[in-house]
C-alpha cells in the first residue's frame, strides 16, 4: 500500500495540476526555441510557427474541427468575452436580443450584464430540479430579434450536462448563433463539430491538465461566423485577438488536448468507478443529497449537500481533502452559490453543500480515505449543530420562526 | 481562510458541547441566528439559587469562526451574575479570537446569544 499524501486533492474542476508529459514538452520552447511564432524571417521564428500550428491541429482534432477554426487566446474567460461580445457587436443590426442561462459562468454572465449596459436585452433562463433547461422553454424565450444564445457544455458547479446537439439544431434553424462554453468539457464529453451546430466555443487548457493562461475559441468558418474583436495590434489570430502567441502554452495545451483525446475513454470509465464509489460510501448517512442531474453528468463531479452542517465548518473539518462549497462563508461575497439556488435548493442546502471533483491522479486509497474522514466529521458537526437536534426531536424547521440577521 | 491559533482550537475542541432540559427553571436558552443565513447559535445557561451561572453549554450550526465564538463565550459567562453576563461585548469576542472582518458577525450573534439566554431565563422568573 503506497504511502497516502495529505491533503488529498479533489477539486480538479478548479484546476487541474499540468500532465508532466505536458510539462516536459513545454520546457523546450521557453529556453531553446523561443522564437516568435510571428518572426518571419528567421528559423526561430519558423520553429516556434510549427510548434503553434501542430498545437491547433491537436486542439482541432480533439475537436473534429477544422486548424482553421481555432482561434488562441488566455483562457476561456478571454473566449467568452470575445464569443459574447464579438458576436453581439457583429450582428447588432439584426437584433439585441441574447438567451442564456442562470447556472453559466461568471464570465458569460457578467459578460452579458455588460452587454445590456450597452443596449442589448438578455434573457437569463432558469434550469429544472436537475439543472438543466427545459428545452420548451428556451424555444418559447427566442424572439425574432434574438441574435446570439450562449449555454455551457458542463456546469463547473454541479457537472451537468446541458444539451448541446438540440440546442444547437434549434438554433441553425432560426438563423441564431450559438456559443458553448466548454470550459469543463475536454477529455470528459465527446465532441464533434462536423455534428454539433455550435458556432462559437471556449476551451481552455489548466481543466484538462495543460497548463494555466491558455485557452481557446472555436470560431466556425461553414457557416462562417464574423466577431468583432476585442483586443487590437499586430493582427495575429487572422485579426481575432493580437497578442504574440505564447509558443510554450500553446504547445502545452496542444499536448494535453492530444493527450485527452487518446485517454479520455478508459480515463472516464476510471474516474467513474472512483465517484460511484465515493457516493457509494457516504450516500447511506442521514440527509445527504446530490445536487444536479445524476445521469447527465460527467464521471467527475459530485456536488452533495449535508444537511444540518455547514459548509465551512465542513471544510475546516475535512481540511485532508482540498474540496469546495457552495456555502456562503468560503466566498467573499457572503452569498450561498447562485448555480445551487438556482435549482430550487434552499439557502440551507446551498450552505451545506461540497463539490467533490476527481482527475486524472485520484487513487482509490485517496477515495476511501475521504469516505471514513467525511462519515466521522459529518457526525460530530451534526452533534454539534442545533438544526440537526430539532431535525432529530421531529421540529419542522420551516415553521421556526427565525430571526435573520 | 487563515485563522487564529485560539479559534482553531476552539473549533477543533469546543467547549462545552451540549444540551439542557430547557423546561428546567433554573435553565435559560438563546437561539439565535438562522440557517438561511448560515448560522444558527443555541446558548443555555443554568442559574444557581445565588443568581449566579454555574454551567453553560452549546450547539452551533454555522462556520467556524460562529462555532469557536459560541464556545468562547460558554467559558465566559461561567461564574458570572447574569448582569455580568449582559455586559459581555462582541467587540471582546472578536478579540479573543482575532476574527477577520469579514467573521464580525459571528461575535455579534454570540452576544446576542448570551442576551437571549439571559432575557429567557428573567422570563421564566418574571423579571
Amino acid at each position: 500500500m503506497s504511502q497516502l499524501k495529505l491533503p488529498i486533492y479533489l477539486d480538479y474542476s478548479a484546476t487541474t495540476p499540468v500532465d508532466p508529459r505536458v510539462a516536459a514538452k513545454m520546457i523546450p520552447y521557453l529556453t531553446e526555441q523561443f522564437g516568435n511564432p510571428a518572426s518571419r524571417s528567421h528559423s526561430f521564428g519558423w520553429t516556434a510557427e510549427e510548434a503553434v500550428e501542430n498545437a491547433r491541429a491537436e486542439v482541432a482534432k480533439l475537436l473534429n474541427a477544422d486548424p482553421k477554426e481555432i482561434v488562441w487566446t488566455s483562457g476561456a474567460t478571454e473566449s467568452d468575452n470575445l464569443a459574447i461580445k464579438g458576436a453581439a457587436q457583429f450582428y447588432k443590426s439584426r437584433g439585441k436580443h441574447i438567451i442564456t442561462v442562470k447556472t453559466e459562468h461568471k464570465a458569460v454572465l457578467d459578460t452579458c450584464r455588460e452587454l445590456e449596459r450597452q443596449g442589448f436585452e438578455v434573457t437569463y433562463l432558469g434550469v429544472q430540479e436537475n439543472g438543466l433547461i427545459d428545452i420548451e422553454e428556451f424555444k418559447a424565450a427566442i424572439r425574432p430579434d434574438t441574435i446570439l444564445v450562449s449555454v455551457m457544455y458542463v456546469n463547473n458547479e454541479i457537472g451537468v450536462i446541458q444539451d448541446i446537439p438540440q440546442i444547437g439544431e434549434i438554433c441553425r434553424e432560426k438563423g441564431i448563433i450559438f456559443h458553448v462554453d466548454a470550459t469543463q468539457a475536454p477529455g470528459k464529453v465527446k465532441m464533434d463539430m462536423n455534428v454539433l451546430k455550435v458556432d462559437l466555443m471556449s476551451l481552455s487548457a489548466h481543466k484538462a491538465y495543460g497548463p494555466k493562461g491558455i485557452g481557446a475559441l472555436y470560431v466556425r468558418r461553414k457557416p462562417r461566423v464574423r466577431l468583432e474583436a476585442q483586443m487590437h495590434g499586430g493582427g495575429h489570430e487572422r485579426g481575432f485577438r493580437s497578442g504574440t502567441l505564447p509558443t510554450h502554452q500553446i504547445v502545452g495545451m496542444g499536448e494535453a488536448f492530444r493527450l485527452a483525446r487518446e485517454e479520455m475513454d478508459s480515463e472516464s470509465e476510471r474516474i467513474r468507478m472512483l465517484r460511484d464509489r465515493l457516493w457509494n460510501g457516504i450516500k447511506d448517512m442521514e440527509e445527504v443529497y446530490i445536487n444536479g442531474d445524476i445521469d447527465q453528468r460527467v464521471p467527475h463531479n459530485l456536488n452533495v449537500s449535508f444537511n444540518f452542517v455547514e459548509g465551512e465548518s465542513l471544510i475546516m473539518a475535512i481540511k485532508d481533502l482540498a474540496v469546495s462549497s457552495g456555502s456562503a462563508c468560503t466566498s467573499a461575497s457572503l452569498e450561498p452559490s447562485y448555480v445551487l439556488r438556482a435549482l430550487g435548493r434552499n439557502d440551507e442546502m446551498a450552505h451545506s453543500s461540497i463539490r467533490f471533483t476527481l482527475g486524472r491522479f485520484t487513487t482509490e486509497e485517496e477515495i476511501d480515505f475521504a469516505i471514513a474522514l467525511l462519515k466521522d466529521k459529518i457526525g460530530k458537526l451534526r452533534e454539534l449543530s442545533p438544526l440537526w437536534e430539532m431535525f432529530k426531536e421531529g421540529v419542522d424547521l420551516n415553521s421556526v420562526q427565525w430571526a435573520a440577521h | 481562510m487563515a485563522y487564529s491559533d485560539k479559534l482553531m482550537d476552539h473549533y477543533e475542541n469546543p467547549r462545552n458541547v451540549g444540551s439542557f432540559e430547557k423546561g428546567d427553571d433554573s435553565v435559560g436558552t438563546g437561539m439565535v441566528g438562522a440557517p438561511a443565513c448560515g448560522d444558527v447559535m443555541k446558548l443555555q445557561i443554568k442559574v444557581n439559587a445565588d443568581g449566579v451561572i454555574e454551567d453553560a453549554k452549546f450547539k452551533t450550526y454555522g462556520c467556524g469562526s460562529a462555532i469557536a465564538s459560541s464556545s468562547l463565550v460558554t467559558e465566559w459567562v461561567k461564574g458570572k451574575s447574569l448582569d455580568e453576563a449582559m455586559a459581555i461585548k462582541n467587540t471582546a469576542i472578536a478579540e479573543e479570537l482575532a476574527l477577520p472582518p469579514v467573521k464580525i458577525h459571528c461575535s455579534i450573534l454570540a452576544e446576542d446569544a448570551i442576551k437571549a439566554a439571559v432575557s429567557d431565563y428573567k422570563q421564566k422568573h418574571g423579571k
